[in-house]
């Protein structure tokens, strides 16, 4: 590729942070190389931890103050090095010639604008439109981003809109100035799969259609097949390997390469363990592949049964009034023992509040829980305590459901204490150190604090947390949708572990199909409250019943469809 | 709780910092904060010291001339020990009244027994090291003993509103609901009275029926009763956040009452807003007793407290004799300086925003 086709190229990249005065600087991108052609997509994949973000950033010269960026760095962008770039010289270019979609589009508007005010202001900033003039270009963005009345929806702010278009508001105002690079830092990462599928549609058609180039950050390689030319895999710091998506995904070279795109689950097949990184690197790279067969059968002895559940919120409205606001109506089903029981949907759909009701940690508004026989939700709070053991809940995000201020020895011993389990500390503190080693974290964070800990090592920690308890059920609310993919499949595998050594009855909660598939024995589709289908997991990916049920599964990242077929 | 470790099995392969040696890491790379810090531990101490009676135990002895020149203005004119000496030394001699005194007869022994008595008549320092009040009392040791009641009515009087501050905003903010209403009216009525009028009627009840005790006390009660409201609404509002918190939940989740939750998990995790607002009340409270005291409300004529010597100077003024209000003022100065430094670097150290 000549020197004339480049809209960038990054060479001997390096970023060091100062952590404090004292420690040496901390090494986060090594040095990296590569181009970004003009009218292509280059995907930037990794793992957290492993400077792609940084080297985004770097790029923008948005790096926090504390980052040193090497002398021998160059970011070429046509003749100039942004790393050398006076401020004034960086203003001009950020948001005009190279413009940036974060992840959370909720906290990168600003609530107090509408969001016609918000892209119009690019626009005014970059172009030097007047009010009018840039008024109609905003509509005309807004509708080129699919939202549907740009005309009215102008007028709205951030919070009126949903998560999704709130992103695609994000894109308008990337888009508005026609820029040559667009950098798109995890920009699905945060979103439902269905809303997921028509973001990376919508920007992989704004790519073509304004012959732009694009470099699109994420850590999942799945979602990078459809809409990348070049993919660059980045790990620690370095580049691992690079080159077209198709050679990438046909024949990937590096170890890690071949873990990224093993380790998420497929529809197609289900392995007893998934595949993960130590695999690769260390073994010898043929995970054991041996199928893993799921299912019920009527036979199957019932723990827990919901009949008719019922959950209404109410919203005050004006002084006296009240709006009621149902998030799950007349929701039936059965858990069988020592089985999984998946239930998926997007956001709102009610899923979670399943959960939370039927552990009372919501109140519900009718219906029974009947736990081996007994009716939970009619049972006196002391008479619950005996059950609210058995029943156990993993939450989704791992930086906020562990105590910040206590140690995981403390986190691991007090619902022990709680429900008088082990008739000592002595016993206590010798089951913690049990657990903290089945859930595979070494024998020294007993005395550690949360915050030392990544979001993987932090899920195990309340993964352990439930088990001191030794539950019957245990219900999974999202619990590996913050995790990065490969990580992800560490803490299914040891959910799985733990089942077939427990006998534990999961029901697991996730906007993602294809982790769903894998965990799960039976499937419940909820949408708006209700129970769309429900059926044996294998079934209802293979015949999905509901139209619903299949705008679902369509919605999936299919990755590269040839690497689906090969290995 | 702490009983957890208490026989831990294995020893820790490394130290594990928790939230508050991170933060006491923080602070001590703070060249400020260490700095405030150690002024206002040399202001507890030197109320510690004057408390016990190791220093400035004689503070009301009147061991100078009145109005005595702090000793580096020692030639300075003083008028005012002048014209007191010169009031003394022309006292007319006693008149002579042996002609009608039926006593008169005992002169004569009463002189002997006198004799006998040695008298030492100490001469009055004309400087001192910081000058001297009316009645020449060192100003140095005032200042030093005045340090003992306005910090401990400072401490104690944050001490107890931010305990009454916390304990009702832990409530509003975690329960909600009818709770939540009933005390945000009731702080709705302490704030809609300005805070000055509300301590000096406070004041005046207290001194009118000596409910609230006496001296000191007293005016520990009416700040600590009045101060608690930006405390309540702090903490609630940190409760509010918190009780949805997903841990919170996992607490509830694995059984906690509602007490747990709250003091337990919650609290540890609020604390620093208590810690920062007990050290911002502190500092406030110091400056409300002076204001007590000058206006005569504060504490009783027996004893000194900086308030007092605020009050006294404002005679002093007029005839230019300054420094009573110079050692006050500055130390007191000094003092909510520091600990308004001393503060601020304490809400960078405990930064919550964790890693």
């Amino acid at each position: 590729m000549d020197e004339q086709n480049l809209i960038l190229r990054i060479q001997d990249l390096d970023v060091r942070f100062r952590i404090d005065r004292k420690s040496e600087p901390f090494q986060a991108v090594k040095g990296i190389s590569f181009d970004i052609p003009t009218n292509t997509t280059v995907a930037l994949v990794g793992e957290s931890g492993s400077g792609k973000s940084v080297s985004a950033m770097a790029i923008l010269g948005l790096l926090p103050e504390n980052a040193i960026i090497a002398p021998a760095s160059r970011i070429l962008y046509g003749a100039r090095d942004l790393t050398k770039a006076a401020l004034p010289e960086m203003q001009a270019i950020r948001g005009k010639e190279i413009s940036v979609i974060f992840q959370e589009p909720m906290t990168s508007l600003n609530p107090v604008f509408t969001v016609g005010e918000q892209i119009g202001e690019v626009l005014r900033l970059h172009m030097g439109m007047g009010m009018r003039q840039a008024q109609a270009r905003v509509v005309e963005l807004m509708n080129e981003v699919g939202i549907p009345n740009p005309q009215l929806r102008v007028n709205s702010y951030p919070h009126e809109m949903s998560g999704g278009q709130q992103q695609r508001v994000m894109i308008a105002m990337a888009i508005a100035c026609e820029p040559k690079l667009l950098i798109a830092d995890e920009p699905t990462t945060a979103l439902d799969v269905t809303i997921q599928k028509q973001i990376l549609d919508l920007i992989a058609g704004l790519q073509e259609r304004h012959r732009m180039s694009m470099l699109f950050i994420t850590h999942d390689l799945g979602v990078v097949g459809d809409i990348a030319d070049s993919v660059v895999v980045m790990q620690n710091g370095v580049i691992q390997e690079q080159g077209p998506v198709k050679a990438i995904f046909e024949s990937p070279q590096h170890p890690y390469t071949k873990a990224l795109l093993a380790c998420r689950p497929r529809l197609d097949r289900r392995p007893k363990r998934l595949p993960v990184i130590d695999d690769f690197i260390k073994g010898d790279g043929r995970p054991n592949l041996a199928e893993r067969t799921r299912g019920t059968t009527p036979e199957d002895p019932i723990i827990l049964e919901v009949k008719a559940l019922n959950k209404t919120f109410f919203l005050k409205e004006g002084l006296f009034g009240k709006r009621a606001i149902p998030a799950v109506k007349d929701v039936s089903f059965r858990l069988p023992k020592g089985k999984t029981l998946g239930l998926v949907g997007e956001s709102g759909s009610g899923k979670t509040t399943v959960g939370l009701t039927l552990m009372r940690l919501h109140d519900a508004t009718s219906g029974e829980v009947l736990f081996e026989g007994r009716d939970l939700l009619a049972l006196s709070e002391r008479e619950m305590m005996a059950y609210r053991r058995r029943i156990q809940i993993i939450f989704q995000n791992p930086y906020a459901s562990l105590n910040p201020r206590m140690t995981v020895g403390h986190i691991l011993v007090e619902p022990m204490k709680i429900h008088a389990i082990g008739k000592d500390e002595r016993e206590r503190v010798d089951m913690a150190f049990r657990l903290l080693e089945r859930v595979g974290l070494a024998p020294q964070s007993f005395y550690k604090y949360p915050h030392e800990f990544s979001g993987g090592q932090r899920q195990r920690i309340a993964i352990a947390r439930c088990l001191t308890m030794k539950p019957d059920v245990l219900i999974c609310d999202e619990s590996v949708s913050a995790l990065d993919v490969s990580v992800q499949a560490q803490v299914l595998n040891l959910l799985q572990d733990l089942q077939d050594e427990f006998g534990l009855s999961y029901i697991f909660i996730s906007h993602d199909l294809a982790v769903v598939k894998y965990i799960s024995d039976r499937v419940m589709v909820m949408n708006d409250g209700v129970i769309v289908e429900m059926a044996d997991s294998d079934e209802i990916y293979r015949h999905p019943r509901e139209e619903y049920t299949r705008k679902l599964l369509s919605s999936i990242p299919k990755g590269w469809q040839a690497a689906a077929q090969a290995t | 709780m702490s009983a957890v470790l208490t026989n831990p099995p294995p020893v820790p392969a490394q130290e594990s910092p928790g939230l508050w040696t991170l933060a006491w890491r923080r602070l001590k790379q703070d060249p400020v904060g260490m700095v405030s810090l150690a002024i206002v531990a040399f202001f507890l101490l030197m109320m510690a010291a004057a408390a016990t009676g190791l220093i400035a135990k004689d503070w009301s002895k009147e061991k100078g001339v009145s109005y005595a020149n702090p000793s580096f203005l020692a030639g300075a004119e003083n008028l005012e020990a002048k014209a007191m000496a010169a009031r003394e030394t022309s006292k007319a001699p006693p008149v002579d009244l042996s002609d009608i005194d039926p006593l008169a007869p005992r002169y004569k022994e009463w002189e002997e027994r006198a004799a006998k008595i040695a008298v030492t008549e100490v001469k009055r320092a004309e400087s001192l090291p910081f000058g001297g009040d009316k009645w020449g009392r060192d100003v140095l040791q005032k200042v030093v003993k005045g340090s003992e009641v306005s910090i401990f009515v400072g401490l104690a009087g944050a001490l107890i509103a931010t305990f009454i501050g916390t304990l009702l905003g832990a409530m509003a903010g975690y329960w909600g609901g009818r709770v939540n209403d009933l005390l945000e009216w009731f702080y709705n009525i302490f704030t809609s009275i300005p805070y000055i009028l509300l301590i000096l009627s406070f004041a005046a009840v207290a001194q009118a029926t000596g409910s609230f005790g006496k001296g000191i006390f007293s005016i520990i009660l009416i700040l600590s009763l009045t101060g608690w409201t930006g405390i309540y609404r702090l903490i609630r509002a940190e409760y509010l956040k918190h009780a949805s918190r997903e841990y919170v939940k996992a607490a509830q989740a694995i059984g906690a009452s509602n007490m747990q939750r709250m003091f337990v998990h919650i609290l540890p995790n609020v604390s620093h807003v208590s810690l920062v607002q007990l050290s911002q009340h502190t500092v406030q409270f110091i400056k409300a007793e002076v204001i007590l005291s000058f206006l005569g409300f504060g504490v009783p004529v027996d004893q000194v407290s900086w308030g007092t010597m605020l009050a006294e100077a404002q005679n002093e003024l007029v005839i230019g004799k300054w420094w009573q209000l110079a050692a006050a003022g500055a130390s007191m100065a000094i003092l909510v300086t520091a600990f308004s430094l001393l503060t601020d670097s304490l809400r960078d150290a405990l930064d919550p925003k964790l890693k």
